[in-house]
């Protein structure tokens, strides 16, 4: 593997990328939405509504949780417990709809619109390696959804100090199993459901069919991710690990897989009909 | 069709015998110790059903220019792809510079330049990242602004270098297309219809500057279905029909091949006036085209001078003289003729052909 051709290819679509407006601004409104516009009204409503009925039945509601989760929780008020609650436990899935979501739509157009735009020539001529584009192509799709998801991870943690962190005795954010979704978790996640966008991205004719038939692909992997990130910052330090260490074993499976499967002959279209 | 309506003189039977089939040998060039910088024996690639490549053959001397001559759909793109080794041959084999595309492809191909039918540009890029992109890929690490700048300058392109290419004309990008092909100094420059899309002009300027490459010692191979770019251009044609070549060849050698004998047109004021040119020495035969027209075949167009005296003598006012140099449409459209008269053309195409 070249790795000089894996940065190039990956290097130029980011460039491309990052030169398309229609691209980077709903994908800025789409992450602040999920990272501070939606927690904000939540944690601030909560925290300023203070002891009143609403508040304490969702106070209740944390009773639900798992023993280890309800263990984690600190607070003296119902106010500052339920904050704290929402804060870590609610809003891991918007560290894995996010991502996916942005990856998604970068991946699923990534080998097909080669194709589609007549580059697809270009690059099968090149002295990379199909396995290098694939490579290349598949960074270029992690790095807008895993970058957007640390700064807005980032940008929750400041949130999430400011407002609850008076009510549960300073700042507490971002706590261990927030780190180890982050940096652990979640990246193989994102992995596995861009190598196989990126299948599919070389098996269609389309940019809208690659749209619509990655939507079907992730939808179930969203679900899969959401269970198992919720349950890593439920459960104790070591299921984190162990949830990690399987998403990338399976992850990995799957990229060996995806590079195989990417030829030349798909990015110049003929593949698709012999 | 063309073919049929073309005013060529027919063909007289190749003196040796038409080679219709391929050469099995390599060409002159090559059997004169030139070295082939691709070659491409009895390959075959299909789609599906489809028949890209029927057993095709091509090769290519090294320093020279090779034009792949064919109508739509003969296969000249598949051609490229598998010298290229973006595509397999399902049969048969490749070699560039004597290496195998599909075991050492990012060697050839980094030996290689390219410019599609389409551009293949970035058009959200500006002009210079295409190239930097390119730059990168084949790995010119030294120098690279400045060749980049030299490429681009090269080819007239430098002024917009810093525009996205999206907003540049047909023209523009495949000006970039052909800086970006040279801008790694590849040995084999391979063009696939580079005009495709271009005003007269632009397309002359760029079949100026494909020749001029050929001065540093690189192989070039062009793709084209027009005739009167390869007119001119081509130190040798490859012709090819629905996936196969049906001659290949230097064009002189062929059109020689395919009218042995001097040719020429007279025409006289009165009618029959010509008929004494019938007897007159080195005169191989006479036809009427028109009571004052008639067509000559000589032994020797030095014969010209003689017969134009003589009939003078005899007080024919001739009023032309036009001696026939075959063109390339003319060599064309008689090979294809040749071909769709030995069933070739038909029988290639029931086998169902595609681009």
């Amino acid at each position: 593997m070249n790795w000089h051709h894996v940065r190039t290819v990956a290097k130029t679509d980011l460039r491309q990328l990052i030169g398309a407006k229609d691209f980077w601004i709903p994908m800025a409104i789409l992450g602040s939405m999920f990272f501070l516009v939606i927690p904000a009204v939540l944690l601030v409503s909560i925290t300023s509504l203070g002891e009143v009925e609403a508040v304490a039945q969702i106070s209740q509601a944390i009773e639900v949780l798992p023993s280890t989760a309800q263990e984690q929780i600190v607070g003296d008020t119902s106010a500052g417990r339920t904050s704290y609650a929402l804060a870590v436990f609610l809003f891991a899935p918007v560290a894995i709809v996010v991502p996916l979501t942005i990856s998604t739509a970068v991946g699923s157009s990534t080998i097909v619109g080669e194709r589609e735009r007549g580059t697809g020539e270009f690059l099968a001529h090149s002295p990379a390696g199909a396995k290098e584009i694939y490579m290349g192509k598949l960074l270029a799709s992690f790095v807008p959804g895993y970058a957007t998801t640390l700064v807005g991870f980032g940008a929750y943690s400041l949130l999430v100090n400011t407002v609850v962190g008076p009510e549960v005795g300073g700042w507490f954010f971002p706590t261990a199993q927030w780190w180890a979704l982050m940096l652990w978790v979640m990246p193989p996640f994102l992995a596995l459901t861009l190598s196989l966008v990126l299948r599919l991205s070389g098996r269609v004719k389309s940019t809208a069919a690659a749209h619509q038939a990655s939507g079907l692909v992730t939808l179930p992997l969203i679900g899969v991710a959401y269970s198992q990130s919720t349950g890593a910052l439920f459960g104790a330090g070591v299921s984190s690990l162990w949830i990690g260490l399987v998403a990338w074993v399976i992850a990995l499976v799957s990229l060996n897989r995806g590079m195989k499967s990417i030829s030349r002959g798909r990015l110049l279209g003929v593949a698709i009909d012999t | 069709m063309q073919a049929e309506t073309t005013h060529a003189p027919t063909p007289s039977a190749p003196n040796p015998a038409p080679e219709f089939k391929r050469p099995e040998a390599p060409d002159d060039q090559a059997k004169a110790g030139q070295g082939l910088a691709v070659a491409v024996h009895n390959v075959h690639r299909s789609f599906g059903d489809v028949k890209a490549l029927n057993d095709l053959t091509i090769e290519v001397p090294e320093g020279r220019i090779t034009v792949l001559l064919g109508p739509n759909g003969a296969g000249k793109t598949t051609a490229i792809r598998t010298i290229t080794g973006a595509l397999a041959p399902h049969e048969g084999h490749v070699r560039v510079f004597g290496l195998d595309p599909i075991v050492e492809g990012e060697n050839v191909r980094s030996r290689c330049g390219i410019v599609s039918a389409k551009p293949a540009l970035y058009d959200r890029l500006s002009g210079w990242h295409n190239l930097e992109y390119a730059a990168e890929l084949y790995e010119v690490h030294d120098d690279q602004e400045a060749k980049i700048r030299s490429a681009a300058a090269r080819f007239g392109i430098e002024h917009a270098l810093d525009q996205p290419v999206g907003g540049f004309s047909t023209g523009m990008k495949t000006r970039l297309a052909l800086a970006r092909s040279v801008l790694h100094e590849p040995e084999l420059l391979l063009f696939d219809e580079p005009t495709s899309g271009l005003d007269p002009e632009s397309a002359q300027a760029v079949l100026s500057l494909i020749r001029e490459m050929t001065a540093n010692g690189s192989t070039v191979v062009m793709c084209t279905h027009h005739l009167a770019e390869a007119e001119g251009l081509a130190d040798r044609i490859v012709m090819l029909e629905a996936g196969r070549d049906l001659i290949a060849g230097e064009p002189a050698h062929l059109t020689e091949r395919y009218w042995p004998q001097a040719t020429l047109t007279m025409t006289a004021e009165e009618e029959n006036s010509l008929e004494p040119a019938r007897n007159l020495p080195g005169v191989l035969s006479f036809t009427d085209q028109s009571p004052t027209t008639a067509e000559l075949k000589l032994d020797d167009f030095v014969r010209v001078p003689d017969l134009v005296a003589a009939l003078t003598a005899e007080g024919v006012r001739l009023t032309s003289v036009e001696p026939f140099q075959p063109s390339l449409e003319d060599l064309y459209f008689a090979v294809r003729k040749e071909a769709r008269d030995n069933n070739e053309i038909g029988e290639i195409q029931e086998q169902g052909v595609a681009q």
